[in-house]
């Protein structure tokens, strides 16, 4: 067997104005679960794009089975038993299940493709490791956990030795990460080896046997979950003492900013996602909303915003009706809104930074006058944003697209506070980033709060919202469950409420 | 920054180089001698003030066609409507053009000019808001308006408007005013210095104003835009409406400037080449300029070489596909050149397919 099923001899990749890996060499054994760690920015997607071969590395080689090769693209990749489940699915949302999993590789029965064998092999598999999917439906009509098993079950189909999982657990909920985490420890008994990033220190602990972390493209420490903790990882990432709880003071709110009553939207099929939602937050008070993912979240926040127009019901924000209104009109209330997707509605990929950060306000003074844009006006405030939030790039004018997933999001939150805000919706405000980044973030939405804004926090991250919220409701199927004072919370009780139990 | 121009133009570039280097093997496959025929095909397009003026007439409603594309490629739509556009501003600036006389040249001229850029807004106009409000791919809509264009300037020029004077008995309406004619400065038709300046205008449009910033985010990502707050519909149907104004233009300018009227099937094919210039330039207003003087050249000159060196005229269509063949598909030359590939310098130009 193999000693170094994958790994990467002093690599080095520099894109224009950035080393991204610096001389990195690490070694994937059969069997184990090596974690990558670092802030934001520090290397780990741009490793393990190479070792995938979607990049080719400027210096340094990579290893496959302990053989030193020079893979020409991510189908020598495959060939070579590497698999890879990104961050952004690749499958093709009106196809099946099973046609998905069997794209390119299909088996075939006198030059046609036999699909019912396709089928028998896809559902042995789904068994084998206990990844249970329909076959039959439709990738569209999945939720994004299970879109994520048809990526892993696709590499599988492939007799992947090698898995590899950029930030898989950043879109899942905490049930279906801690069942993904499952599922990888029992891959690895078959002999498997997994390559894992994530930011969550828990994750790593309960699941790695090796962990690498990375500073600035290089290695700075190499330790296993035995001989540390998540204090000691979060050091090693950041090289200071990183609070992973912020403080924060008692709230003293005051009048209502956001009301809301019977509200009912429907989703993009025409259910009723929403169904007759009555709350509100006041200002000074971060109220935040517990709940699966797909119980209402995001039609909530899409209502709010302007985004999904409520078929019933009422929004009001400092007591004027803007029930449907346009997402400008919103805005011109000094409502901030951190979305969910941040590829989706955050950020214009191919626009510089620059550009970026003036995307909900280029048209309004000192970013244009008289209908022209200002650019060097634009260029100081992006430069402030940048500074401000510690968005890691060699420039305003780099495309948003050559940015770090979590720097990209930092770009959105600096970009979103850097006005006067009474309402800030965030949804997954801290989705992707470092831990150092999530305190100084966390402490940003404090900051706003304290200054008399009303923060509504959606997250799937329990541990965000029992740490910043004054008052947490709990959507379930469309309805609040409960409004708890986050004094009396608990993961316990918001969980059972977050299952639909009541007691 | 030069670097970065330089991978801009590189595709472009070796395009054009391909295309004519294919086009030499065609030559010699014909008993011809390329060095010949590229020879009268530059003097015929650049020989002398005469070949100069030909080919900046034939390049003008080339950057008028190619802006229309290029504009709409810009908010992520495909506009392949440019000649229904083009033949409804020709028609109805030519009809102003012949219908009124007793003006002054600096009311008359502008005056025609302006319905025909309003014609063509129209015209693209109804292909945005359908998209717009119905979801109607504007790719269907904008080729079932080239029908309807075709026959509504044919049956104008040859019934209501048509030239009854002699014995005319082709489709086409009396020749236009002398006050609404395009004046000429030596080699230089106003026309062709009216479309360079409406060139650089688009570019300032999109590149340094709010609206033209709102149209490159849709073109980009719709949903962004949305959440950004801009009015996505509004959005696409102004793109496409000032993408059939700059067609509507190149029409115009033919009927006031080239040919002194409208004529049924004169300015057939037009439009479409509009689609070839887009896509030489990148979509880029200022690429526009070069890639339709390069058409321009090749059409200005094919005479001269079929007659000087027996090389038949259609092999300036051929050259023109293969160079739209290279640039449409980067990838071998990349492959040739062996360039590595690299995602920060593609350009979206058929964002308008597959998306709904
Ligand atoms: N295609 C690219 N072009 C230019 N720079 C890039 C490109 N991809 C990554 N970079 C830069 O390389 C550095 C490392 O990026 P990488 O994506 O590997 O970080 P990461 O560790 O995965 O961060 P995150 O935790 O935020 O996902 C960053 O500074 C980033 O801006
Ligand atoms: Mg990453």
């Amino acid at each position: 067997m193999a000693e170094t099923l994958l790994g990467a001899y002093k690599v080095r990749k520099e894109f224009p104005g950035v080393l991204a890996n610096d001389d990195i060499s690490i070694s994937l054994r059969p069997g184990r679960i090596l974690a990558l760690l670092g802030e934001n920015g520090a290397g780990k997607s741009t490793l393990v794009n190479i070792l995938f071969g979607m990049y080719r590395p400027d210096d340094g080689h990579v290893i496959i089975k302990d053989e030193v090769v020079d893979l020409r693209g991510p189908d020598e990749a495959i060939s070579r038993g590497i698999g890879m489940v990104h961050q952004h699915f690749q499958l093709v949302p009106p196809m099946r299940v099973v046609e998905n999993i069997v794209l390119g590789a299909e088996p075939t029965r006198h030059g046609l493709v036999d699909l019912a064998e396709a089928r028998r092999r896809v559902v042995e598999l789904s068994e084998r490791y206990g990844l249970e999917i329909d076959p039959d439906a439709l990738v569209e009509d999945l939720p994004v956990g299970m879109q994520q098993r048809v990526e892993i079950l696709k590499a599988l189909y492939r007799d992947a030795d090698v898995l590899i999982l950029d930030e898989p657990t950043g879109v899942l909920t905490p049930q279906e990460a801690d069942h993904l985490l499952g599922v990888l420890r029992e891959l690895t008994e078959t002999g498997l080896g997994i390559v894992f990033i994530t930011h969550k220190l828990r994750e790593v602990l309960a699941i790695a046997d090796d962990i690498v972390v990375l500073r600035n493209g290089q290695v700075v420490g190499e330790t296993r979950p035995s001989d540390t903790d998540e204090s000691g990882l979060a050091e090693m990432m950041v090289g200071r003492n990183v609070m992973l709880q912020v403080e924060k003071s008692v709230s003293r709110p005051g009048e209502p900013v956001l009301e809301v009553e019977e509200l009912e939207v429907k989703d993009d099929r025409g259910q009723i996602a929403l169904d007759g939602l009555s709350f509100e937050v006041r200002a000074g008070e971060i109220l935040g909303v517990a709940g699966v993912e797909g119980n209402g979240q995001r039609e909530l926040v899409e209502a709010i915003t302007g985004l999904r127009v409520p078929s019933v019901g009422v929004m009001k924000i400092e007591g004027e009706e803007l029930t449907g209104e346009s997402p400008r009109q919103i805005t011109k209330k000094g409502v901030a809104h951190i979305p969910e997707d941040r590829e989706k509605h955050g950020v214009v990929a191919i626009y510089s930074l620059a550009e970026n950060t003036i995307l909900n306000r280029y048209h309004r003074k000192p970013f244009s006058i008289r209908g022209i844009l200002r650019r060097d006006v634009i260029r100081l405030h992006a430069q402030d944003v940048v500074d401000e939030f510690d968005v890691r790039t060699p420039s305003i004018s780099v495309p948003a697209s050559s940015l770090s997933g979590g720097n990209k999001q930092k770009l959105i939150v600096g970009r979103e506070f850097s006005d006067d805000i009474k309402l800030l919706i965030a949804a997954q405000p801290t989705r992707g980033i470092d831990i150092g980044a999530i305190e100084f973030i966390h402490r940003r939405i404090l900051e706003q709060r304290d200054k008399g804004a009303a923060v509504l926090l959606v997250s799937a991250e329990l541990d965000e919202i029992l740490g910043l919220s004054d008052r947490i409701a709990v959507l379930y199927d469309g309805k609040i469950m409960d409004v708890v004072d986050a004094q009396d919370a608990n993961r316990e009780k918001i969980g059972l409420l977050m299952a639909g139990i009541t007691d | 920054m030069s670097r970065s121009v330089f991978r801009i133009v590189a595709i472009p570039f070796m395009a054009v180089v391909f295309g004519v280097l294919i086009g030499a093997l065609l030559i010699v496959s014909q008993g011809g001698s390329p060095a010949e025929a590229y020879k009268a095909l530059l003097v015929g397009g650049l020989g002398d003030s005469d070949a100069v003026l030909r080919t900046l007439q034939k390049a003008t409603p080339l950057i008028f066609g190619g802006l229309a594309v290029a504009f709409a490629f810009k908010a992520g739509m495909f506009n392949i409507g440019g000649q229904g556009q083009l033949l409804v501003g020709a028609v109805f600036a030519a009809g102003v053009g012949f219908g009124i006389d007793g003006l002054p040249v600096l009311i008359h001229l502008p005056a025609a000019l302006i319905v025909g850029a309003v014609a063509g807004a129209l015209w693209g106009g109804i292909a945005g808001t359908l998209k717009a409000t119905t979801g109607a791919h504007e790719v269907i809509v904008t080729i079932m308006l080239n029908f309807v264009a075709g026959n509504l300037t044919d049956w104008l020029a040859a019934n209501p408007w048509k030239d009854n004077s002699g014995s005319n008995i082709v489709a086409r309406t009396p020749l236009i005013e002398n006050s609404a004619t395009i004046p000429t400065f030596g080699a230089v038709p106003v026309g062709f210095l009216l479309a360079v300046s409406v060139s650089v205008a688009c570019w300032l449009v999109l590149e340094r104003t709010s609206y033209g910033f709102e149209v490159r985010s849709v073109g980009h990502n719709r949903h962004a835009a949305q959440y950004s707050g801009m009015k996505v519909g509004w959005i696409m149907s102004s793109t496409m409406a000032v993408s059939g104004m700059l067609a509507g233009l190149g029409g115009a300018v033919e009927s006031l400037g080239v040919d002194g009227r409208f004529e049924a099937g004169v300015n057939v094919g037009l439009g479409f080449e509009g689609i070839t210039i887009a896509l030489l330039a990148r979509a880029n207003p200022l690429g526009v300029v070069p890639a339709a003087l390069l058409v321009g050249l090749m059409e200005a000159g094919a005479a001269r070489m079929q007659y000087k060196s027996d090389v038949a005229p259609e092999l300036i269509d051929v050259i023109q596909a293969l160079i739209l063949f290279f640039v449409a598909a980067p990838i071998i030359i990349r492959w040739l050149l062996r360039m590595r590939h690299d995602n920060s310098e593609q350009v979206q130009l058929g964002a308008g397919w597959g998306k709904s």
